[in-house]
């Protein structure tokens, strides 16, 4: 039962890639993984303050279907991805996972990004916490 | 199905969706004592097998599945 783990490589910023995100690790976090999201590039980009505040993008190839997509998911009532990051960590053992590269990439320092970052690291840290289960790179 | 066991809280997730009634249920079983029952009422179709693997993770025992129309009534005795 104990040690199932699944870690997840935020690598994307567009919000049809970042609701699986929400889902599987609130999802996981409900049964008793362990979950750790690392928030690298675009996915990092999406966790800062100011990309919390704007307009979700949907990926250029299904563009013409954000605006029904939305409403869809405001019809069913559906919680946005990053409520799912924060319910997940209310209910299980989550920790957010920052990327300092892309950090200094983009000129972010960590009071610019979500207040449910955990800390800011680096990949040999995240391949330290995500050994011994499950990785997935969104 | 099993004897009716007495019912310590229920949990209403109809209309819910994939994650939201396993989401809800852990929060819920936490709300009840170790060896009470949480019944759980669900519409959303993944509700069953979702909440059955949720319990087979965690430990906790589901005692009985019904459909009743579209809602799927769910019977979890917390465990630990």
């Amino acid at each position: 039962m104990a040690g199932k783990k699944l870690s997840i490589i935020v690598f994307s910023g567009t919000v049809d890639k970042l609701m699986p995100v929400g889902i599987l690790a609130s999802g996981a976090a409900a049964s008793g993984y362990e979950v750790n999201l690392f928030f690298t590039f675009w996915g990092l980009n999406a966790i800062s303050k100011n990309g919390m505040q704007a307009q979700p993008q949907v990926d250029k190839n299904y563009e013409q279907m954000g605006p029904m997509m939305m409403k869809r998911m405001m019809d069913m009532k559906f919680p946005m991805w990053h409520q799912m990051v924060r319910e997940a960590k209310e209910v299980g053992e989550v920790k957010v996972y920052a990327c300092s590269t892309t950090m200094e990439f983009f000129g972010l320092k960590k009071e610019d990004l979500a207040d449910f970052v955990d800390d800011v690291v680096g990949v040999a840290t995240f391949l330290d916490r995500a050994e011994g289960g499950t990785t997935l790179f969104i | 199905m099993s004897q009716e066991a007495k019912i310590a809280k229920t949990l209403d997730v109809k209309g819910m969706y994939c994650p939201g009634p396993v989401m809800e249920t852990a929060k819920a079983i936490k709300q009840i004592n170790v060896g009470e029952v949480l019944e759980v009422l669900a519409t959303d179709p993944a509700a069953k097998p979702d909440i059955e693997a949720w319990a087979r993770r965690t430990g906790h025992q589901i005692l009985d599945i019904q459909q009743q129309g579209g809602v799927t009534r769910i019977l979890v005795k917390r465990a630990k």
